[in-house]
């Protein structure tokens, strides 16, 4: 039998994801990828993979794995890793662990973001499709059959045995809260709204609300009111940018974002927050502040040199550091789970 | 931002002046909206920059989206800026003549029959013709592909016959089939996937718009033209099982 991880309990919208399907936009095909290409990067640095190899991506709660391997090495982001049977262990998150044979690990409910990250060194033997590996659900295109993974899938792996080594560990793990203030460039359609919108939208509190998957987060806050009307000849959509339907109720594009729509954008996350906005929950309270496309691309260079920093910043795991707890099943499912269904697809042709 | 003109490079087309308006998207795009209407000489100025930036091969450029009045330039803000990509994109609009805009032109199978056609007879009702000359009235028409998006593959087509204009369905199917030929406000279009979808039914299509077997896998790309022809059911089941084995290659002529 060909190197897998067998899957014991899927987790939920567990699926793989590299850093996007870039170029095929012109055609229609979303860029889909890790909704937190930071902590991608960083696990990935963790079991010597390539930044932009494709890993597990899951939410809120994810997968039971048994490894039918000689061994494999892998790491995780947000959450813990349980290795079960005897005796049991819990390895945190941000630091590699090699796995034998017949091991059964569990990745634990996410803590302080909505997704988490298994990355597996040498990464998946799962066709590329159009330069990626990221599923794109909707369209059932890349990834593992193109769809969430399933109990009893077999994820077949590139490479089937991991050497023995130090394990290791970041010496500084990123941050999971989003900025007190998330950065926004306001446009490309600022001027259909009305001055009080705008005004309200750089001043007020927003809730991510219920509706929120892969595609985007819907907010709940103060409407905000077009001064044009709320259709707009269909244009162009990038990552992060916020449209704002009849309902004035804004909702932010996330990785899954169809590549053009019809609602006027009252303004765009910048790329250096977006990842942090790709980790929130519903019921997590944003704020944004307006900073000039100059001051965007500076915050992007800079976060570039922030992760590079991190992923060098890699130390021996220190002895002990797996942490053996009696409640180790006791499972913290969240509540209120959102369902994936098309909760945010009313701007449909 | 800063504003310029652009006027199209090649004579046959009308020697339309667009105002090209540079409006920001984030730190990762760039809109470059030439207008804010439906009409295919704006498409076909949208196309004509679109090649124009390709052809440059600007750096940093990752895509470039082309919509029914505006280009979304991706790029990455750690090789060019905004600013950099508005002064190349502004001397491009002046400089020289236009891309190639080589059309081609589609002929697409449709059956307008029955479970296929779900909203033949209340487009028929609500339109004043008999099912008849709404099939007649679809299938007259050459179609420009204007832009695609939505769906991978998803082609906007137009413009419909004003005789065929309706509004959009008050509430969207949250279940329209792959192949469905759809029609609303002055737009035509084939839903590539099963997906939600608020436009009129009248036919269905065997042809895929969107194969990944395919390089590309888009059928079709804005500058197209296409017409649809009505076949019968026992036509499109036949048509249905070649394309589904692999067996049916649809036949193009280069627009005149």
């Amino acid at each position: 039998m060909s190197a897998a991880l067998s899957v014991i309990a899927p987790g939920i919208q567990t699926t793989v994801q590299d850093l996007g399907r870039v170029g095929y936009q012109a055609l229609g095909v979303p860029v889909a990828g890790a909704l937190d290409p930071v902590a991608l990067r960083l696990v990935n640095a963790l079991v010597d993979n390539e930044p932009a190899m494709a890993a597990l991506e899951f939410l809120y709660q994810g997968p039971t794995l048994q490894v039918n391997t000689h061994s494999v090495r892998v790491a995780a982001a947000w959450s813990d890793i349980e290795v079960l049977g005897e005796p049991a262990r819990r390895i945190p998150p941000w630091q590699s662990i090699r796995l034998t044979e017949g091991t059964r690990f569990r990745l634990g409910a996410t803590q302080g973001s909505v997704c988490g990250y298994l990355a597996i060194q040498g990464g998946l033997a799962l066709a590329s499709v159009l330069g990626s590996q990221s599923t794109y659900t909707r369209s059932r295109i890349g990834g593992f059959e193109g769809r969430a993974l399933g109990a009893q899938d077999a994820l077949p792996l590139a490479q089937p045995a991991a050497e023995t080594r130090t394990e290791v560990r970041l010496s500084a793990p990123p941050d999971a809260g989003p900025p007190d203030r998330i950065r926004v460039v306001l446009g490309p359609q600022d001027t259909h709204f009305t001055e009080a919108a705008v005004a309200s939208f750089l001043a007020d509190s927003f809730v991510v609300s219920k509706d929120a998957d892969r595609m985007g987060l819907r907010l709940e806050g103060p409407a905000l009111t077009h001064s044009q009307g709320y259709n707009i000849v269909s244009d162009g959509i990038a990552t992060g940018a916020i449209q704002v339907p009849g309902s004035g109720h804004p909702i932010v594009m996330l990785a899954d974002h169809q590549t053009t729509g019809g609602y006027p954008k009252i303004a765009t996350v910048i790329s250096a927050d977006l990842p942090a906005v790709g980790r929130l929950r519903p019921g997590d309270s944003i704020r944004f502040r307006a900073v000039s496309t100059a001051e965007a691309e500076a915050a992007r260079r800079a976060l570039e040199a922030d992760i590079e920093r991190r992923a060098r910043n890699v130390v021996p795991a220190a002895e002990g550091s797996e942490l053996n707890e009696a409640a180790l099943y006791a499972t913290n499912l969240v509540s209120g789970i959102v369902s994936a269904t098309d909760c945010l697809s009313d701007d449909v042709p | 931002m800063e504003n310029s003109t652009f006027t199209m490079g090649s004579k046959e087309q009308n020697q339309a002046t667009w105002k090209l308006r540079f409006l920001p998207s984030g730190d990762t795009a760039l809109t470059v909206e030439l207008g804010e209407t439906v009409e295919r000489r704006l498409s076909a100025a949208v196309v004509d920059l679109a090649a124009r930036i390709d052809g440059a091969a600007l750096a940093g450029v990752v895509e470039i989206v082309p919509t029914f009045r505006s280009l979304l330039v991706h790029y990455d803000p750690l090789v060019t800026s905004a600013a950099a990509l508005t002064e190349q994109i502004g001397v491009l609009s002046k400089a020289g003549t236009g891309g190639q805009t080589d059309g081609r032109k589609w002929r697409i199978p449709a059956c307008y029959e029955g479970d296929l056609a779900p909203d033949l007879d209340e487009v028929a009702e609500r339109t004043g013709l008999s099912p008849a000359q709404v099939i007649e009235q679809h299938t007259a028409a050459a179609y420009h592909v204007y832009m695609l998006g939505f769906l991978p593959g998803y082609p906007y087509m137009g413009d419909l016959p004003d005789s065929l204009q309706l509004p959009r369905r008050k509430s969207p199917r949250v279940r329209v089939p792959a192949g469905s030929v759809a029609i609303a406000t002055g737009l035509t279009a084939v839903y590539t996937y099963e997906s939600p979808g608020g436009w009129h039914l009248i036919g269905r299509t065997p042809i895929l718009f969107f194969d990944l077997r395919r390089d590309p896998p888009a059928l079709l790309r804005p500058g197209d033209s296409v017409s649809f022809e009505a076949v019968s059911r026992e036509t499109y089941d036949r048509l249905a099982a070649e394309v589904a084995n692999g067996n049916f290659e649809l036949a193009t002529e280069t627009a005149a």
